[in-house]
């Protein structure tokens, strides 16, 4: 399958594929701008390795009610429940403990995973489960999935990205001046709670595509990369979800088109190579940019005396 | 209920406790000091981004043999620390944000490199990293109790546990050397530095050392209980104890009590409740770790959530 695929001939199965995973990319890099402005990167990674045991947890309720197979609402809802708690206890943690964010986030992080680890195991050895399908939230399953399920994530990604919109205002508040926006009497805490909310769809969005574990490169790298073009929110939402949305294009496409190119893990890199041409060539903040300004007012310095 | 007969203990169980044992107590040890200079993330990410370069290791190599799979993980988690600094440095990006990029990247490189052929011929997976291969350390050398007083027998060792030993007697003695040195940087790096100790240095060094625990411990117990063990101990003892040679004490007390607690619960656990399989044991070594940190989060005597309120309970009408 070497030779290129043209996009007429492309499957409508790979279309779809491909409009979920550029739907994804796109509410994944906006929705992780946020996260990132404030500072607060990995505590999607812990919420993305604590959506774990709530899939299974609810493929064994599915399983007790006599669902057939694996059903995907069920297994996300799942997912949102287990990660909510998560962000949940890592808050927390840091509020009433003196332990620091990091060490909450990773441990919660790791316990979640642990725990999810082994409900799976005890799974797998279940005579009558077939789960052969939950591993693949580990580390996604674009391949395999179908034309309704994409449809299914794509509208998810899209409700994140409405409620971007919607709350623009508000979550430009809490990423730049929380303290400010609490003294001013807003209420932060349920700012803070809407905008883990739109992570935590988008996460649970992202799982079947590219994995638990790659989800929070959409989430942090897009936006980490957009912040290199821009010192303005909204150029750097609009760039984010631009990187984010091509990552997932561009990366799905080169997956349809090699068979030996898992779809999650190539998007992951797309973007990680969009971060590395901004960090060196962006206008704003890129390393070129800085340096050619020093260079240029070290000579208009060294012109002026 | 079957308990395992004594040379089944002997051969399958207690080899596997003991790695577990000598894993968890590096990890601990060393997260002391990462839970103090809030470095607890980058033991997860050296952790995740270790992947590509055990399976690169395998690719040049062309066998599953350690040695070339160590290295490469060597590899790449030192290049991972570069590439975090370099990012966070040259780009000035949020320390969060530079490692989420950076392990990200390496783990779907390490993804990808799985797909390829040779790779996937021999079922190499990202399964081995994550949950590691505990069940599968065997000690042939003994046989019944007696032979345990033989040293002899202590020879024949699985090469995991010697290995994973001797990582910990390396981690004990840098520690205890440099107990002084340590104990500063990690509660006042800018009074070390104004003393002329290179506080930057000795935190590289903290990360070099995380970074081997991890490299040693992935292959016996998994990432995941690598990440574990270097946060919940150093966080519980934190949680009891004020001063550093009680939080390190604490602290290996608290991974050596995860490791035997979580090894039996995962392989003798679900035969009391009639489940005639054992659960991953790592997974339950994860989850015991975390359990006793909930724990040490609610009752700890002084910093406990309980002991706070009732102490704020206590001054309430004093202050009002």
């Amino acid at each position: 399958m070497m030779e290129g695929l043209p996009f007429a001939a492309m499957g409508h199965n790979t279309a779809m594929v491909l409009a979920g995973t550029t739907a994804l990319g796109i509410a994944a890099g906006t929705v992780g701008c946020f996260m990132v402005l404030r500072r607060r990167a990995l505590v999607s990674d812990a919420l993305s390795h604590a959506t774990l045991p709530g899939i299974v947890i609810a493929f064994l309720v599915g399983l007790a009610l006599g669902v057939e197979g694996r059903s995907l609402p069920l297994l996300l809802l799942g997912a949102a429940i287990s990660g909510a708690l998560a962000v949940a206890a890592i808050q927390a943690i840091t509020r009433w403990t003196r332990l620091p964010e990091d060490a909450a986030i990773g441990a919660v992080l790791s316990c979640f995973f642990g725990i999810g680890v082994v409900l799976l195991s005890v799974v797998q050895a279940l005579p009558a489960a077939n789960a052969a399908g939950l591993k693949g939230f580990i580390f996604g399953q674009t391949a395999a999935m179908r034309s309704g399920e994409a449809a299914t994530l794509a509208v998810l990604a899209l409700a994140a990205l409405a409620g971007v919109a919607l709350f623009f205002k508000e979550l430009r508040l809490l990423a730049f001046d929380e303290g400010f926006a609490r003294a001013a009497g807003w209420p932060t805490g349920r700012f803070d709670l809407g905008l883990m909310a739109l992570v935590t769809l988008v996460t649970v969005a992202g799982l079947q595509t590219v994995g638990l574990v790659l989800i929070i490169a959409l989430l942090i790298t897009p936006a980490a990369a957009a912040r290199f073009w821009t010192d303005r929110l909204g150029i750097m939402l609009l760039v984010a979800g631009l990187i984010g949305g091509l990552s997932g294009g561009i990366g799905a496409l080169l997956s349809a088109r090699f068979q030996n190119l898992p779809a999650g893990a190539i998007i992951v890199l797309v973007a990680a190579c969009f971060f590395m041409a901004s960090l060196f060539f962006a206008p704003a903040r890129g390393l070129l940019a800085r340096t050619l300004r020093r260079a240029r007012l070290r000579a208009s310095l060294g012109a002026a005396r | 209920m079957i308990l395992p007969d004594t040379q089944t203990f002997l051969s399958v169980d207690l080899p596997a406790m003991l790695a577990a044992l000598f894993a968890c107590l590096s990890c601990a040890l060393v997260g002391n000091f990462l839970v103090l200079r809030r470095q607890s993330l980058m033991g997860d990410a050296i952790s995740h981004a270790v992947l590509p370069g055990i399976v690169a290791g395998f690719l040049v190599a062309g066998t599953r043999d350690t040695l070339p799979m160590l290295t490469g993980a060597l590899v790449a988690a030192v290049s991972a620390g570069l590439l975090i600094e370099l990012v966070r440095r040259l780009g000035k990006v949020e320390a969060g944000a530079a490692m989420g990029v950076v392990f990200t990247s390496l783990f779907a490189l390490g993804v990808i490199l799985i797909e390829q052929g040779p790779a996937r011929q021999v079922d190499l997976d990202a399964d081995c990293v994550l949950y590691g291969q505990l069940e599968g350390i065997l000690w042939f050398g003994p046989a019944g109790w007696s032979s345990l007083l033989d040293p002899g027998t202590w020879a024949s060792l699985p090469r995991q546990v010697v290995q994973l030993a001797t990582v910990f007697a390396f981690c004990l003695a840098i520690v205890l050397i440099f107990l002084k040195e340590l104990t500063l940087v990690s509660f006042d790096p800018a009074l070390a530095d104004t003393l002329g100790l290179r506080s930057a240095l000795v935190q590289h060094g903290i990360v070099a050392l995380a970074a081997l625990c991890a490299i040693a411990a992935f292959e016996a117990v998994g990432s995941i209980l690598v990440i574990a063990m270097l946060i919940c101990p150093a966080a519980t003892a934190r949680l009891l104890c004020d001063r550093m040679p009680a939080q390190i004490a604490l602290s290996l007390l608290a991974g050596a009590i995860t490791a035997i607690g979580g090894y039996m619960l995962g392989a003798f656990g679900p035969m009391l409740v009639g489940f005639d399989h054992s659960v991953g044991a790592a997974g339950s070594i994860a989850t015991l770790s975390g359990l006793i940190l909930a724990l040490a989060i609610l009752f700890a005597p002084r910093y406990g959530v309980l002991a706070r309120r009732r102490l704020a309970r206590a001054t309430a009408p004093a202050l009002a």
